[in-house]
């Protein structure tokens, strides 16, 4: 525990600075700059995308895989968030905002054959995000901006437990993860999970489950906020995603 | 990608916000509540053996005010040890960097959520709890400036806690004194307003510099205002509007006209004590309490002038047990006279 109380706030700023931001990167003229943005992006907003499709615009599973897949290619092709203006709102807003034009637009026309046949198709696993809206149906009482963001949160913190494994498995430390997993991710609401219990579980002191929670908070934190500042475009809107993600004060 | 159930992605946010307690004496256990500033959390100190309660900052958004706020708040709760007023057992910051502070954890409900399940007379009994942990701080030099039903804890035994002194301020004469003055005055300096809408006295809400214990006076009689009616002074539309420049002149809809059954004397001390004027209303805390005090006890309120209709059942209503042995007594005396004469 530090004791000085004078001076703990320049390390109170955890907030990412260095990370680039995808919105911007995805607005460049550079080519592989602008191919890396657009990855970040789709990752975090294909699925988000598809299921507001099925539920917003009542697509059948083939048509939201159809749309969801045209919606980003056409994104790539024809540089779609390269019209975003921070002053507008947040990029999220925006990307469901083109969705909406684009699934009108190509309902309207029934231009998806138009589609032409070289297009690159995205690797994207249509048959999982359709399998977790069959896990869990979307809540009745959430309008469907809502419903965007949520899905919109549930991506983010996916991609981030992800990460979380990976870094883990790649310094060699697994055991943080495994307990962050059982504890934060795996637990039910009627076990009685304890400190003890999994120190008990995994032959560690308590303290170590302590320090090893602790460290995989720290880190999903850190990872959230990473790619939270990547997916938005300047510090402002970072801010507001944040506070509305995490209930982070801005 | 692992597919994470609402109910887990709901608990990530809140474990994402979770203090970083790796090599402290503390261990989390569950999120008790979030404010503006921060998060309150239960914990366990695992050297003493016991639960408190750990209020932390949010994650510093670049935001080194909410920890300077916090500290002070920690600083000043220190200084005053009362019954009334939560004890702070430590302070300083986490591995993480968020400042933090220890305080006893308390068991039991908050003031607004608890007080429509009461009777009045134990209503009024909490309320001058509140007011003497207010006269503490006054006579301590502080001044709370967020008081709200909200703000009380009452616990599982009958303790009254004043809580929450994120935006308390040391008045100029405590202020002055460098051991105790706090690292910043800036984040309540002249022109900001923080506090409550609903509760905030007009000199707050108007940015004055200058708020005396006055305006914790005006709060108090906000939370009176509450526990006779079931609401606060201000609500919606009428509380935003008293932040415009002198919107927070207006009295409130009087208690009686708000909720019925209000005795008019405790309207009166209501509204003397949200008097616009600080001058107008009563001088302290205590002063408040003293009101309240003689109306539990079937005295006059100092601050209604009763009818002689109010008077006459203030009078029967304070010597009502004597009042029926003596009637009692005299209905007997008469019949006996009556029967014996007969």
């Amino acid at each position: 525990m530090h004791d000085d109380t004078a001076t703990p706030l320049a390390a109170a700023d955890r907030f990412p600075r260095t990370r680039h931001s995808a919105v911007l990167a995805a607005q460049s003229d550079d080519v592989l700059e602008r191919e890396r943005g657009l990855a970040i992006l789709i990752d975090a907003y294909w699925k988000p995308a598809y299921k507001y499709v099925r539920l917003r615009h009542g697509a059948s599973n083939e048509d939201a895989k159809d749309l969801t897949q045209g919606f980003f290619t056409r994104a790539i092709e024809k540089d779609f968030f390269g019209g975003y203006d921070a002053s507008k709102g947040s990029f999220r807003t925006f990307v469901r905002v083109c969705l909406d034009r684009y699934v009108a637009n190509e309902l309207k026309a029934a231009a998806r054959a138009k589609r032409s046949p070289g297009a690159p198709m995205l690797s994207l696993d249509f048959e999982g995000a359709e399998g977790e809206l069959a896990r869990e149906p979307p809540d009745p009482s959430r309008s469907l901006d809502q419903y965007f963001h949520d899905e919109f949160a549930r991506s983010l913190f996916g991609l981030a437990v992800e990460q979380l494994r990976l870094e883990c498995a790649q310094r060699g430390r697994d055991l943080p993860y495994i307990l962050f997993e059982r504890y934060e991710l795996e637990r039910d609401p009627d076990e009685r999970l304890t400190y003890d219990s999994l120190a008990e579980e995994f032959a560690i002191p308590a303290t170590q489950v302590t320090n090893f929670l602790a460290f995989a908070r720290r880190e999903f934190r850190r990872i959230v906020l990473e790619k939270l500042r990547e997916i938005t475009s300047n510090d402002r809107e970072f801010r507001e995603e944040a506070k509305a993600l995490l209930g982070v004060s801005a | 990608m692992r597919w994470l159930s609402s109910a887990t992605v709901e608990h990530l946010r809140r474990v994402a916000e979770w203090p970083d307690l790796a090599d402290t004496k503390y261990r989390v256990l569950e999120e008790l509540g979030r404010g503006g500033m921060g998060a309150v959390y239960l914990a366990d100190d695992t050297v003493l053996g016991r639960k408190v309660a750990l209020k932390v900052v949010a994650t510093g958004v670049s935001d080194p005010a909410a920890a300077e706020r916090m500290l002070r708040e920690a600083r000043i709760i220190a200084r005053l040890e009362h019954p009334g007023i939560v004890p702070v057992h430590d302070a300083g910051a986490l591995p993480d960097g968020r400042v933090f502070y220890a305080m006893k954890r308390v068991d039991g409900a908050r003031l607004d959520t608890l007080a429509p399940e009461m009777p009045l007379a134990e209503r009024l009994r909490v309320f001058q709890r509140v007011c003497d942990a207010v006269a503490f701080a006054h006579a301590h030099g502080v001044i709370h400036r967020d008081l709200k039903p909200d703000n009380v804890m009452v616990g599982a035994f009958g303790e009254v806690l004043v809580m929450d002194w994120g935006i308390a301020r040391l008045l100029a004469s405590a202020a002055d004194d460098p051991s105790a003055r706090p690292p910043a005055l800036r984040g309540t300096a002249a022109g900001s307003v923080m506090g409550t809408l609903s509760y905030m006295a007009p000199e707050q809400a108007a940015g004055e510099s200058t708020v005396a214990p006055a305006a914790d006076v005006y709060a108090l009689g906000g939370i009176l205002y509450f526990l006779l009616t079931g609401r606060p002074p201000f609500e919606g539309e009428a509380a935003q509007a008293r932040a415009l420049p002198g919107g927070a002149d207006e009295p409130p809809l009087p208690p009686r006209r708000a909720s019925d059954g209000v005795p008019p004397a405790l309207e009166a001390l209501v509204l003397r004590a949200m008097a616009a004027a600080p001058e107008a209303r009563y001088r302290s805390a205590e002063e408040l309490s003293a009101e309240v005090s003689r109306y539990l006890d079937g005295e006059r309120v100092l601050a209604h002038r009763e009818t002689p209709l109010e008077g006459a059942r203030r009078f029967f209503g304070k010597y009502r047990t004597a009042i029926l042995l003596v009637a009692a007594y005299l209905v007997v005396r008469g019949a006996m006279l009556f029967f014996f004469r007969r």
